[in-house]
């Protein structure tokens, strides 16, 4: 099971290190792992997805509290979010496949941001289901170059019209 | 002394008025006001400048720097300084070599929830990242074993960094914290003030407390046939044994504790059933499998203490106080915790918990005491020279001698160590000083010293190993230079004892590496000019330990033990509670009369 946590830090020198040392040296697997500011001037926010059972995320979460550094963390594994990444997908493309490709671009409400005669740079941003689903129809194509964001969340605020989709942020195959 | 002295000095102890200082001096005054007498360091190129401040604070006789021979024994002296005192202890080391040396005793301390600041000297600012001249990235280093840490490259951080790095050190669980100063910022000049407002909204050292989770603790304990305490270092950390004595008394509950906890409750008393876990008594280990509540008061559950999880008290309902968020459910899930400082839970907790008696329950355990090392040690016949017959002299000579709060032991870590939680019997918590969570070999010398700094007065016992204590013998030379009266156990059994017992029972007695020669100690101390006996018979302890006791300066005794003998019981690592090695009775230890066996 995968469990979405944010924690919110202090904008200092070596605070990934700390992060990322102390995941490492307690043994947890972390699936992917972002970083940026946020609101607040001179915190950070982090995006991670655990990869273990309810015991795991929990102990990473205390673990995580007990840094200096973290001044907050929260668990959004049973709250309704928004989870988001983006990828950039070169695809080896013939000047007669473009249609194919274009085709699915719009399926997919991604973008086409670079061109050449023998191939398309895309970029798509959504789910990890979504992503998911359009690298599993570029497989028709070669997929030459590939680079993802791993997800960024937000919990929802307004929780009545939730999509299934957000809720099971990592729903398809793990990658 | 001269009147700009005197000002001088009152300029250091003011919190309030700013004034202009280096970075060395910032270190120093930071150190004064934070109550620190004592540093034990080694200087190198890019500490300088803080030595070099360091002559005024020694001359006004409000700092005393004490030269260490290896900066892991700073570490250790510092942390049997900080174990002894309750204060935060400093250790001093140069960049590189310096500050890598440091990092065992840090982790070390770290493990044991000791407050240390190490404060370390790091190459200049503009060299930092190229490879200088002793220069290691000791932040990086350090940072999985330890609390915090900081680099400073700018000498108006300084300050708030030494304030917050005292603060974090001692406040919450303690810990330590490492501060590594570039040699520029050392030597430039800035602000220093210390009455500034520490702001940390990520450190919460004291969480709050359910009251509703401790009315639940409460009922279940007042309910219960079969309670049992598990009193971990947190008690002696937040203060707090004596209310548990006054607690347990109140309601008849048997306490067990582990190897930091020995001592909340005095070893000689009726509801003490010593340290549990891997070498804990049987009849100890066999209350934790048959209570039908345990109460863990500020431990971690480490798997000494419990053995397999799945097995541990798997009849009983566990609750936990704990200071630590992350320890809770770590190892064992608790049915109840009780978050929070045990200063506040623990008389909160003794107010609900009503006057009881389990007469059942303590007479079964009675019956079971006298399956006993401690029983064993009294109809011993002595004519071979074994480690728990000294440790049992040395805790009878000590004791007639001095007041358990005067009295200190520190160890090594093996077979000494066990014997010595199993037959010598502490009073007070926080008398044994003891590397229990990393199990550092070369603890037990270079802790008495920071110890015996500490407390000029009270007896120091080092009861060490001939393995640990030949990775920090050297330091001898510094219980000479400092004139200290610290009296050295040295169990020779020839052997790294406690792995040798491994080899036997879990490789086939395959004795790879374990067989270990040890130097004529009596002529070694002596090349330090210090009194020393080596002792082979049983006989001769008596009047050997007497004489240590007797002697106004440091002591040392070899005690050349018989060599391949075991600490029993003993549960297998990662084996279940239940299948322990018991003492065999052919082995049964012998004689001496005339003190009153525990149990």
């Amino acid at each position: 099971m995968k469990y979405v946590l944010s924690a919110w830090m202090r904008d200092k020198p070596g605070v990934l290190h700390r992060v990322c040392g102390l995941l490492r040296r307690r043994n947890f697997n972390i699936d992917s792992l972002q970083v940026s500011h946020s609101e607040e001037p001179g915190i950070s926010r982090m995006t991670f997805v655990v990869d273990g059972d309810e015991r795991v995320a929990e102990q990473v979460q205390n673990q995580m509290t007990k840094l200096v550094d973290v001044t907050h963390i929260e668990s959004l594994s049973h709250t309704p979010l928004i989870a988001r990444e983006l990828a950039l997908l070169r695809v080896s493309v013939t000047v007669q496949q473009r249609a194919q490709v274009l085709q699915l671009v719009e399926i997919f409400t991604a973008q086409v941001v670079d061109v050449s005669r023998t191939s398309m740079l895309l970029q798509v941003v959504g789910n990890q289901t979504k992503i998911n689903a359009l690298i599993e129809l570029l497989q028709e194509f070669e997929l030459l170059e590939m680079v993802r964001t791993g997800p960024v969340a937000i919990a929802r605020k307004g929780s009545d019209n939730v999509l299934e989709e957000d809720i099971a942020m990592n729903g398809g195959s793990p990658n | 002394m001269k009147a700009s002295t005197v000002s001088q000095d009152q300029r250091i102890l003011d919190r309030n008025t700013p004034r202009s200082l280096t970075g060395s001096e910032m270190i120093w005054d930071a150190c004064v006001l934070e109550g620190v007498t004592t540093l034990f360091g080694h200087p190198g190129g890019a500490i300088l400048p803080a030595y070099d401040a360091l002559a005024y604070y020694e001359q006004h006789r409000l700092l005393h720097h004490v030269l260490v021979r290896h900066e892991q024994c700073a570490a250790h002296m510092a942390d049997g300084y900080a174990r002894t005192t309750g204060q935060v202890g400093v250790c001093v080391a140069t960049s590189g070599p310096g500050a890598t040396n440091l990092v065992t005793g840090l982790a070390t301390a770290q493990m044991d929830s000791v407050p240390i600041v190490a404060i370390t000297g790091q190459v200049p600012t503009h060299l930092l990242g190229t490879d200088a001249f002793q220069e290691s990235d000791i932040v990086g280093v350090t940072q999985p074993v330890v609390k915090h840490n900081y680099l400073i490259t700018d000498v108006a951080d300084l300050p708030l960094a030494l304030k917050e790095a005292f603060h974090i050190a001692r406040e919450g669980r303690p810990g330590v914290v490492l501060v590594d100063v570039c040699k520029d910022v050392q030597i430039a000049v800035g602000e220093f003030r210390y009455d500034m407002e520490i702001s940390l909204p990520g450190y919460v050292p004291y969480p709050q407390h359910e009251e509703s989770n401790l009315h639940k603790a409460a009922e279940l304990i007042n309910r219960a046939e079969s309670p049992l305490i598990m009193a971990g270092h947190g008690i002696h950390l937040a203060g707090v044994a004596d209310v548990l004595r006054h607690m347990v008394e109140k309601a008849e509950i048997p306490v067990v504790t582990t190897l930091l906890g020995t001592g909340n409750l005095p070893e000689t008393h009726p509801l003490s059933l010593g340290m549990g876990g891997m070498h804990g008594e049987a009849f100890a280990n066999e209350a934790v499998q048959s209570c039908d509540v345990l109460i863990a008061l500020g431990m971690r559950f480490d798997d000494r203490i419990t053995g397999r999880l799945d097995h541990f008290a798997k009849q009983a309902s566990i609750i936990h106080f704990e200071l630590d968020v992350a320890e809770v459910g770590k190892n064992v899930q608790p049915d109840v915790t009780v978050l929070g400082d045990l200063a506040v839970t623990l008389p909160a907790l003794n107010e609900l918990i009503l006057p009881n008696t389990h007469p059942e329950w303590i007479g079964a355990l009675a019956g079971r005491k006298e399956d006993s090392a401690r029983v064993d040690i009294l109809t011993y016949e002595v004519d071979e020279l074994i480690p728990p017959f000294v440790i049992r002299q040395i805790w009878e000579s000590t004791s007639q001698r001095k007041s358990p709060e005067e009295v200190i032991v520190t160890t090594d870590v093996g077979q000494h160590q066990m014997w010595e939680s199993q037959y010598y019997l502490h009073e007070r918590a926080g008398m044994l000083l003891t590397s229990g969570g990393l199990g550092t070999m070369g603890y037990g010398l270079p802790a008495a010293i920071g110890a015996q700094m500490a407390m000029p007065h009270h007896r120091v016992w080092a009861i060490v190993g001939d393995g640990g204590f030949q990775m920090t013998l050297q330091e001898l030379a510094t219980v000479q230079q400092e004139g200290l009266p610290v009296k050295i156990a040295i169990i020779n059994n020839g052997f790294l004892g406690m792995v040798r017992q491994w080899q036997q029972f879990f490789y086939d007695q395959r004795y790879v590496g374990t067989p270990i020669l040890s130097p004529d100690y009596v002529k070694l101390a002596a090349a330090y000019e210090i009194p020393a006996l080596c002792v082979k018979g049983p006989e001769q302890v008596q009047a050997a330990v007497q004489a240590a006791n007797d002697a106004d300066g440091p002591f040392l005794i070899e005690f050349q033990v018989k060599e391949e003998i075991n600490v029993y019981p003993m549960i297998a690592p990662g084996a279940a509670v239940d299948d322990m090695f018991r003492r065999p009775k052919a082995q049964i230890v012998q004689a001496n009369g005339g003190v009153t066996p525990a149990f």
